[in-house]
């Protein structure tokens, strides 16, 4: 990348993106690679779930990436009948937070899950995909 | 330190879409307050502006508004927490007349979301979230409240039809109140239909009867030093309590999704500086944007236990007569919820039952109200005492 150029690879998140300049663009290469990343503070060990480039318990900025692996429970869900601009092509679609214990992670509920699969508590997985304008993103499986 | 009071009030009529601009639709409720309070302008120290950004076209708001209402040269700024932007601006003025800068401070609440679509709207509402990691997603308000309806129903039992109930009591007030917006009494039946208008899903399990309407309108509180409060005012109302709290935008950083915990730490404070608990509360506006939010700020505000908001609604203790009286002017699920403008409204109606004004809607001899006014999904939250003495 020439040195001028910023690096705004977060554009690529999402259905839309309204971000696109930050200091976690790594996000999005390890989406491409398959994975979903989040960082730790090498200097204390706090770990972050969306990544962040600061650790604000003990102000340091040298961070790691680890890999969000493994099953968390479901601890919410909505099946969304309206959408916001920019989205209404995709309804219905479903938004759940998921909890991995030591970090949630916020996502989709991928399209193959009907709703009536889910309930609150249920085991889950998340695996790399592209919306359906063809964009990076993330979904939660049934584990 | 003094105390500090209010000592004026005033709100427009909330509507769906007003035939003017900002500064006139906030003319109105200054115009009334001004009224109530029986001040001039000059008497204004300075003015604390406040509504949701990005629905119109105005940047800057405050200035315009302050030029509109004949208050310069007098300072004045913009104030924002999203849905709770106007008790934030209670907060300041209480901080500016507390400090001694100014003895008498105006707060102005406003909204116009008339002049975009309903999926702009949403739109804009999903980015008052994390736009970095959750609105690509397609967030709104309805579907993160929607999902602190599953998890509370799921934790606790509550159901759908006690969300629906939540609904009945608003329409039980909204047609008393000639400001709000939605002025017809709602039914469970209409709940039970999902190809009614009330019963269709918008985000499961969240109906939308359980959703508050967008609306235009706006708010005026004016603040004084008790000096001046006793001065001005046959009745002021003074400010015994005021907490407020914030908590992660994301709801990856939540550690529950059963209950607002910014609602829970800004009330604390609220009661602890009163000296008061919630069972000495005798009337409370509490922010119904959805049904679920009512609910969970019964629990919340520690009116009920934790699960226990249900039993609430279900034996009528929040209505007029009840132990608890929630929400009697119709809230924001009858009002509308013109989101710079709510606060102010919720003070206003809360001032007007402590000086006994409050007509058909009177709760009998109330000392202690409290105003509950959240920010986003529980994002900030503020919690505002007001008694008689």
């Amino acid at each position: 990348m020439a040195k001028n150029e910023l690096d705004s690879r977060f554009a690529q998140f999402g259905t839309v993106s309204f971000a696109s300049v930050t200091q976690v663009n790594d996000f999005i290469g390890y989406l491409e690679e398959g994975k979903l990343m989040g960082t730790r503070c090498k200097t204390c060990g706090k770990s972050f779930f969306p990544p962040r480039a600061h650790c604000y318990q003990c102000l340091a900025g040298d961070m790691e990436w680890f890999e969000i692996a493994g099953k968390g429970e479901l601890v919410s869900y909505s099946t969304l009948q309206y959408a916001p601009a920019g989205f209404t092509e995709e309804v219905p679609y479903t938004i759940a937070l998921v909890d991995y214990g030591e970090y949630k992670v916020f996502g989709r509920i991928d399209n193959s899950v009907s709703e009536a699969e889910l309930s609150v508590g249920a085991k889950m997985k998340a695996q790399i995909s592209r919306t359906p304008n063809g964009r990076l993103t993330y979904a939660f499986m049934k584990a | 330190m003094g105390k500090v009071g209010i000592i004026g009030i005033g709100q427009s009529a909330f509507v769906r879409s007003y035939p003017g601009s900002i500064r006139e639709l906030v003319f109105e409720s200054f115009r009334e307050a001004m009224k109530d309070a029986r001040i001039s302008g000059t008497d204004i120290g300075a003015t604390v502006v406040c509504s949701a950004p990005e629905y119109d076209k105005q940047r800057s708001p405050a200035g315009v508004i302050a030029e509109y209402l004949g208050l310069n040269p007098q300072p004045t700024f913009y104030a924002e927490t999203l849905c709770s932007s106007g008790s934030t601006g209670l907060r300041l003025a209480y901080s500016l007349v507390a400090s001694g800068l100014h003895d008498v401070v105006m707060v102005i609440g406003f909204q116009i979301m008339s002049q975009l679509t309903s999926a702009e709207s949403q739109e804009r509402m999903g980015r008052g979230a994390d736009i970095q990691w959750e609105s690509p997603f397609g967030t709104m308000m309805p579907a993160y409240y929607a999902m602190h309806a599953r998890a509370h129903m799921a934790k606790f039992g509550t159901t759908m039809e006690d969300l629906a109930l939540i609904r009945v009591k608003a329409g039980t007030y909204g047609p008393l109140n000639p400001n709000a917006v939605y002025r017809k009494p709602v039914t469970l039946e209409q709940f039970q239909d999902p190809g009614s208008f009330l019963g269709g899903l918008v985000a499961g399990p969240l109906r939308a009867g359980d959703c508050c309407a967008n609306a235009d309108g706006s708010s005026c509180v004016i603040v004084a030093s008790e000096d001046k409060a006793r001065a001005f005012s046959k009745k002021p109302v003074w400010i015994k309590g005021i907490g407020a709290a914030t908590a992660p935008v994301n709801m990856a950083g939540r550690d529950r999704l059963t209950g607002l915990a910014a609602s829970v730490e800004a009330a604390g404070q609220a009661y602890k500086m009163a000296g008061i608990t919630p069972a000495d509360v005798d009337v409370a506006e509490v922010h119904d944007c959805f049904t679920i939010a009512e609910l969970m700020a019964y629990e919340d505000l520690g009116f009920a236990k934790p699960g226990e908001g249900k039993d609430l609604i279900r034996s009528k203790e929040t209505y007029r007569e009840g132990s608890i009286p929630v929400n009697v002017d119709g809230g924001l699920l009858s009002k509308g919820h013109p989101v710079g403008a709510t606060g102010g409204s919720q003070i206003r109606t809360v001032v007007l039952q402590l000086r006994g004004e409050a007509g058909e809607i009177q709760v009998k001899d109330p000392a202690f109200g409290l105003i509950h006014n959240v920010g986003g999904v529980g994002l900030y939250g503020n919690v505002t005492i007001l008694g008689v003495d």
